[in-house]
């Protein structure tokens, strides 16, 4: 099953690569990873998405809890949660009536248009990640020049919450 | 004369030995080097720091294990950059894989020249990042005090490892106002020490439910200090008692409830009881895979109790019903509490039936050899050795055959004796851990058993060994083969000996000469009690005993990697 677990730990070089590095050396799969500074500066917050068995899931919990630098971590997918994700996507538009269709299945998934130049869109898109697989889907017509995703984030609705 | 303050400032190699007197490390294995040359001229202005030189990176990390294996202490180490960290590696890796207890401080290029390719510079943290418990790369003298002492607290709390500290040499030149904390709290770590008190009794309610009971205990007992406690909660039982290879001497050998080592090597007795029982007691173990065997087959009937301070060690292999997450000593005496204040008592008629059965196991003799051999058998060599040394010798052994034949006939009565590689098994670990040993016990029978294979990968701490003064007494089992390569080669690869043969060996006798020791050759069986009497009387000396033993020897009984646990081959 697929799972989302965010991570305190501390903002220190290094704690990155042994969230990483514990992945690799036992294999389990990460499908995305984001990590940024929270409100608290000595303190990272990383959000990861993995897939296994509840064995497994198990495993990398105890796993992670068992690194020196995670300070607490929760498995979202146990609780009621919300998920986004961004995407950045610049597409190739010829002429209006592309222009147009761009602009009305932007509006359509909510997105916005950031950048617009003689040849090129770029949308910003946010939501649950099949939201952004369905938007890519959406506009395979146009030449899609690249794509950015920041991974997933989740944060646990209600009074659940994941702090010191 | 400028005044003396009431904070001293000192340079950053000043501060690291005043932090290992203070944390009571007194003694320290190292070799120097570019980027520690502030740190050993700091050692060599004061005499509460003793440092042992080694031979070799590898015999410093590994003489660290032995220390720390034989006295619950951790272990220190000290090393340069570059090769110097490399070359620890392996000893890193080993302490590791055994959840020894030590601080390998390892030096590093000036923070101005990381990451440049400078001289000697290789990313020590990122080499042991995936071998040690946590490891710390030092920026700042300020930090240094403080790091030195979370390394401390870290390897040695919880499920013991060890921690490397990497010191760029500028920082072990810049001055700060030392003190040392006197304690120290981590918000990120917090190893759990009681059990769950519901926990504990819900697993005495199922332990004392069991028809056909079995304890399997490990390294966790020697690691926890708990073969007292341990010994007092089997006894209350009368139940049956497996360690592993590491947990060896957790509890009495000679005692009637013990069954031997468990596992691919283990006894008969041991492992039919494992995979009869009905309810399983590991304690301090870690269900590894030359226990389990095939993991499917495992203890097909128990329901199974897991005490462990590493939530990660429970479940991970095998499902236990009742896990307790805590420190083995404590846990064993809230057992013995609550199982004192209750009314529950084991089921004696069922378990007169269950020692009878294994009664059974035991007639099978697994463990015979031929007694009539004109070649000296490498098991009496081991049961002379236990006899003549009463069983109470510290024994340090290398890895192979003669380390299963050690493990199954030196009969270990206490705890941390034993001193072995058992989870990276790395070749080259006795001799260096018998050094270790020795100089934490100068004056205890040190014993290294080792075989012509494995003594080479580390034979130049011989030099160390006459440098300090250790009277090691060397028990070579030389059968001119890597045995256990060759054992697997001859069952698995229809006698195939590809390169196990040990060919071109140097003449060992001449050889620890050379090195200043005594050398002996031992061919006949009848000579090999009076050279090992011979050898401990000999008590300032270093004595390499070359035994001449039969090559063609295998261990038994042996579950074949895939087998169940009742599937052994026997002799
Ligand atoms: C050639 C060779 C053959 C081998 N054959 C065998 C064999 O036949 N049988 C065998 O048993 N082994 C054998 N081994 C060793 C094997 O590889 C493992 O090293 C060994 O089985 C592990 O022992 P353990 O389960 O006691 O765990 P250890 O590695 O000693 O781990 C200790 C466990 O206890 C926990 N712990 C530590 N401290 C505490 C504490 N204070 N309180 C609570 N828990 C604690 C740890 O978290 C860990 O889970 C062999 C090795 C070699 C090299
Ligand atoms: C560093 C290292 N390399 C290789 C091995 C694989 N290995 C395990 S036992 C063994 C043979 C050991 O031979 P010896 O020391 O003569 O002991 P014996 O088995 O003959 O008693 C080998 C090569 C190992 N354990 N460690
Ligand atoms: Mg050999």
């Amino acid at each position: 099953m697929r799972h989302i677990i965010s991570i305190l730990m501390e903002n220190e070089s290094g704690a990155l690569s042994r969230v990483a590095g514990l992945f690799s050396a036992r294999g389990y799969n990460i499908e995305s990873l984001t990590v940024a500074p929270t409100e608290d500066p000595t303190l990272s917050r990383l959000t990861l998405v993995t897939r296994g068995s509840d064995e497994v899931i198990e495993q990398i919990t105890k796993q992670l809890n068992k690194l020196v630098d995670v300070v607490k971590l929760l498995d979202l997918t146990e609780h009621r949660h919300i998920e986004r994700e961004m995407m950045m996507v610049k597409l190739k538009v010829q002429d209006g009536e592309q222009r147009a269709e761009v602009v009305r299945m932007t509006e359509i998934f909510r997105g916005h248009i950031i950048d617009v130049s003689a040849t090129a869109y770029v949308v910003e898109l946010t939501g649950d990640s099949p939201k952004l697989d369905a938007f890519i889907d959406a506009v395979r017509g146009f030449e899609v020049v690249e794509v950015v995703r920041s991974g997933v984030m989740g944060i646990a609705r209600g009074d659940v919450a994941l702090r010191l | 004369m400028q005044q003396e303050t009431k904070t001293v400032e000192l340079t950053g190699a000043e501060i690291f030995v005043r932090c290992l007197q203070e944390e009571g490390a007194d003694l320290i294995f190292g070799y120097p080097g570019g980027s520690v040359l502030h740190i050993y001229d700091a050692l060599y202005r004061q005499d509460k720091v003793k440092h042992i030189l080694v031979r070799h990176e590898q015999g410093a990390v590994h003489a660290a294990e032995g220390f720390a294996k034989s006295t619950g202490k951790p272990g220190v180490v000290l090393v340069t950059s570059g090769p110097g960290a490399t070359n620890a590696v392996t000893g890193i890796a080993d302490a590791y894989m055994d959840s020894v207890p030590m601080v390998i401080f390892t030096g590093q290029v000036p923070t101005s020249l990381i990451g440049n390719d400078a001289f000697q510079e290789v990313d020590t943290v990122g080499i042991t990042r995936p071998c040690v418990k946590h490891n710390f790369l030092v920026k700042d003298v300020k930090d240094l005090a403080t790091t030195i002492k979370k390394a401390f607290y870290v390897a040695t709390t919880g499920r013991p490892g060890p921690v490397v500290v990497d010191i760029p040499k500028d920082i072990t030149a810049a001055r700060f106002e030392f003190s040392y904390p006197k304690t120290i709290k981590m918000r990120s770590y917090n190893p759990t020490v009681k059990g769950h008190p519901g926990q504990i009794r819900k697993a005495v309610d199922l332990i004392l439910s069991a028809k056909q009971p079995m304890l399997y205990t490990g390294g966790g007992v020697i690691l926890g200090n708990a073969a007292k406690s341990l010994t007092e909660l089997t006894r209350l039982l009368n139940y049956p008692i497996t360690n592993t290879l590491m947990g060896l001497g957790g509890y009495p050998a000679s005692d009637r409830q013990f069954l031997g080592m468990l596992g691919m090597h283990g006894t008969y007795e041991a492992n039919m009881a494992m995979h009869h029982a009905d309810v399983l007691i590991a304690i301090g173990a870690r269900f590894d895979d030359r226990v389990t065997g095939n993991i499917e087959k495992f203890c097909p009937h128990a329901r199974i109790v897991h005490v462990d301070v590493d939530p990660a060690s429970i479940s991970k292999n095998v499902k236990v019903d009742v896990p307790i997450v805590g420190q083995v000593d404590p846990v064993l005496k809230a057992m013995i509490k609550e199982i004192k204040a209750g009314e529950a008592r084991p089921d004696q008629e069922a378990l007169a039936k269950w020692w009878k059965q294994i009664d059974e196991w035991r007639a099978m003799d697994c463990l015979k050899y031929d007694k009539t051999s004109e070649l000296i058998k490498p098991q009496h060599v081991l049961e002379t050795l236990w006899r003549l040394t009463k069983g109470d010798a510290f024994v340090c052994s290398d890895v192979g055959q003669h380390q299963m034949w050690t493990a199954q006939f030196y009969g270990f009565d206490k705890p941390n004796r034993w001193i072995n590689s058992g989870g990276l098994g790395t070749m080259g670990f006795g001799l260096p851990a018998a050094i270790g040993t020795q100089i934490a016990h100068p004056d205890e029978t040190v014993v290294c058993v080792t075989g012509e294979a494995s003594i080479q990968m580390c034979i130049q701490e011989l030099s160390t060994a006459l440098q300090y003064h250790l009277p090691i007494k060397v028990v070579a089992l030389n059968n001119r083969y890597m045995g256990m390569v060759r054992q697997w080669q001859e069952f698995f690869y229809q006698g195939r000996y590809a390169m196990s043969y040990m060919d071109a060996l140097p003449d060992f006798v001449q050889l620890a000469e050379a090195y200043g020791h005594v050398g002996m050759r031992i061919e006949q069986p009848g000579d090999v009690e009076g050279a090992i009497q011979e050898a401990l009387k000999m008590k300032d000396r270093l004595v390499f005993m070359d035994f001449v033993t039969d090559q063609s020897e295998n261990v038994y009984p042996m579950v074949p990697a895939g087998a169940g646990q009742n599937e052994m081959i026997l002799l």
